[in-house]
């Protein structure tokens, strides 16, 4: 052994010993109940593999990072291009203008096919012309109901945000709210507001909405606080994702007010809060579901000349509702993030 | 001693003050009243006062005490990271990461307490390190490279909130945490970080104390110690702080790892009381800390400024937020009505102060 490596052991001979005593202590610190011990294995839906030769697929949306909708929708994709042999290339960005530069770095890429979402249709009105152009078949999900056959898109995937406004509506009747909050987590967002303005079509008692700063979630549990304490007469608060929902049953309780919650949306902490009573209902378009038949539909076309709802009618994903009546079969996959 | 002091660059020497002192004639015929005006918080807190006299009328719920109780819960959670953005800024420098380190440190508790099956503690003080040593990385940069700190926090800024997501993805499959509230010490953990407590009928939640508490900490550090002049010092003048035997690198360091500090409570309070977090959140939340700053007379520039100032302004941001929802206001116009408030409420400061000096 030379005298430098002699030396740079004894240097790291107190390292290595606090490390070990850290290992040590940390050992004593293990949590007998809950964490990652407890949560059971947890396989995506996975097939075989199709022997179809690879092709390569962009899924370009308008996600905000770290939404967990939209990873639901991503895994749903990613599970489609794995069994169809499919290299899928996934981006996303909130803004119109630099979504439709990321469809058109797709086409640039040569993709055989892109999935889009359309948030704000008229801004990628030119991109698509150009994919097809390009001889690039492109399908549409998510948002954008209204518009894809207008700008020309194969197939579309997806829940009319207005038509499971209305039947949250009409389930708010059945349920005898009188006056009812909808939360708007993101100011301006085209699909929110269709939410809103679909559960007031339908629902009979009185809708005011309420804009929370959904990147603070203090901030958007004193808020909804502030508005039940201001209205004390509300009985119902709608949120319009998941984790708004969860945060609305602690403002309820912090203003004292008897208020139920209901939301659009589903993610693993909703389904268990609709177990235990908290929340009462959600909401689901089966994002999965939408993420996953994206990627498929295009396969099939390339391979087989499918169109699926028949190229004239959009394939709905929602809404379905998910209450204390069938949420055990729902909750096993939301654990693992597929619902 | 008055709340806030100029930059001193004379350390050494307490800075001279109150009576006892030689008049020269140009000071002394002014009264208290017009001498107190003068000073920038109290501006700010006559800004507050208004803002809270305009909304007792303008909404009724405001005169509950829940009410209230709900105003201060947001108030103290901009405040508690207002208060070391706070010193930052009177020691000249800016910290535009601050906002996503709370979510940082939210998430490395969470996601270490989770993976490893640990007691929430082993996560709590890992955040802690974390956060502590993204201040330190922060500071050092600054120091080191001489750069603006608007820009070396820029790049903070930018590499932790693609980092929440990745990490977060990366370990969890998600884009949120796991839900720990059913593991060992969380119930702990919630008592400290995000307990709430009875005055009165009234339930308060933890936060406020800290904020209160702090404010108070941070007030008797600038006013009475030495690390408080130094603060001043380097805010002032870099150079002859430096001159003087300021540890100009060992106080600037030491103030980004305050607002580390700060970052490492918000985010454990969130945590203790949402039981997950979300990736992407806290974008935005370092303008609102920086403004509460302003508002509380802190100046852009660096050298001036106040703890309990920034009490008031974010005081003021709460009372606008959620006062404008308290008065049933139509909430398309909400940032809007946000906006011409506080530009108000900073105007009615600004009026104060220049009536007050104005001979």
């Amino acid at each position: 052994m030379d005298r430098s490596s002699l030396s740079r052991s004894r240097r790291f001979a107190p390292a290595v010993a606090l490390a070990a005593a850290a290992a040590l202590t940390l050992a004593g610190c293990s949590s007998s109940s809950g964490g990652k011990k407890s949560e059971e294995s947890a396989d995506g839906a996975s097939a075989g593999k199709a022997t179809t030769p690879r092709m390569t697929i962009a899924l370009v949306t308008h996600q905000s990072p770290g939404d967990t909708f939209w990873d639901i929708v991503r895994k749903g994709a990613q599970a489609a291009a794995a069994k169809d042999n499919v290299d899928l290339i996934y981006s996303a960005d909130p803004s119109a203008a630099n979504q439709a530069t990321l469809v058109q770095n797709a086409i640039d890429k040569k993709v055989d096919g892109i999935a889009i979402t359309l948030a704000k249709p008229d801004a990628l009105k030119d991109v698509i012309s150009k994919a097809k152009a390009a001889g690039i078949p492109v399908v549409g999900l998510n948002s954008g109901v209204s518009d894809w056959q207008k700008l020309g898109l194969m197939e579309f995937f997806g829940q009319d945000e207005s038509v499971a406004g209305e039947a949250l509506g009409k389930r708010l009747n059945e349920a005898g709210a009188k006056n009812a909050v909808c939360v708007i987590q993101e100011q301006g967002n085209i699909g929110l507001t269709q939410r809103c303005a679909g559960v007031k079509k339908t629902f009979t008692g009185k809708l005011q909405t309420l804009n929370v700063n959904g990147t603070d979630m203090p901030s958007v549990k004193s808020t909804i606080t502030a508005k039940l304490t201001q209205d004390k007469s509300i009985d119902y608060v709608v949120t319009l994702g998941a984790p708004f929902a969860l945060t609305a049953v602690q403002s309820a309780s912090d203003a004292g007010s008897k208020a139920k919650i209901a939301t659009f949306d589903l993610n693993k902490d909703l389904t268990g809060a609709i177990s235990k009573g908290t929340i009462e209902f959600a909401v689901d378009q089966q994002p999965y579901l939408q993420g996953y038949l994206a990627i498929d539909s295009l396969w099939l076309y390339k391979n087989n000349g499918n169109y699926m709802g028949g190229g004239e009618q959009p394939v709905l994903t929602g809404p379905a509702f998910v209450d204390k009546t069938n949420v055990e079969a729902v909750a096993k996959y939301a654990a693992k993030g597929t619902r | 001693m008055g709340m806030t002091q100029h930059a001193e660059p004379a350390v050494t020497t307490p800075p001279a003050s109150g009576p006892g002192r030689v008049k020269d004639g140009r000071t002394s015929e002014r009264p208290l009243a017009l001498r107190l005006l003068a000073r920038p918080d109290v501006g700010v807190f006559l800004g507050a006062v208004a803002v809270w006299v305009f909304f007792l009328i303008a909404a009724p719920p405001v005169r509950e005490g829940s009410a209230m109780a709900t105003i201060l819960y947001q108030s103290s959670t901009i405040g508690i990271m207002a208060l070391p953005v706070a010193l930052l800024m009177i020691g000249g420098e800016f910290d535009l990461s601050s906002g996503v380190a709370v979510i940082t440190s939210a998430l490395t508790a969470s996601m270490t307490a989770f993976q490893l099956t640990m007691n929430v503690w082993v996560g709590v003080f890992a955040a802690l390190v974390v956060s502590l040593a993204v201040g330190f990385f922060n500071g050092w940069m600054v120091v080191k490279t001489g750069l603006p700190s608007f820009l070396v926090t820029l790049g903070s800024f930018l590499i932790l909130q693609g980092a929440n997501l990745a990490v977060t993805k990366l370990v969890t499959d998600n884009v949120a945490t796991d839900d720990i509230s059913d593991m060992d010490g969380f119930a702990q953990a919630k008592k400290v970080f995000a307990s709430s407590f009875e005055v009165g009928g009234v339930q308060l939640k933890i936060t406020i104390v800290y904020w209160l508490v702090f404010a108070a900490l941070a007030t008797w550090v600038l006013l009475r110690t030495k690390y408080g002049n130094w603060i001043f010092a380097v805010g002032g003048n870099k150079e002859s702080a430096r001159a003087v035997g300021v540890p100009v690198m060992f106080t600037k360091i030491s103030l980004f790892m305050l607002v580390g500090l700060g970052a490492w409570f918000v985010g454990m309070h969130n945590l203790f009381s949402f039981n997950t977090v979300q990736s992407g959140e806290g974008v935005g939340q370092e303008l609102i800390y920086i403004s509460a700053a302003v508002i509380g007379g802190c100046l852009l520039t660096g050298g001036a400024g106040s703890a309990i100032g920034p009490v008031f302004g974010a005081f003021m941001f709460g009372m606008v937020q959620q006062g404008i929802v308290f008065a049933n206001w139509n909430p398309d116009w909400f940032k809007a009505f946000l906006g011409v408030m506080l530009l108000g409420a900073v105007l009615i400061n600004l009026w104060v102060s220049r009536t007050a000096t104005r001979r």
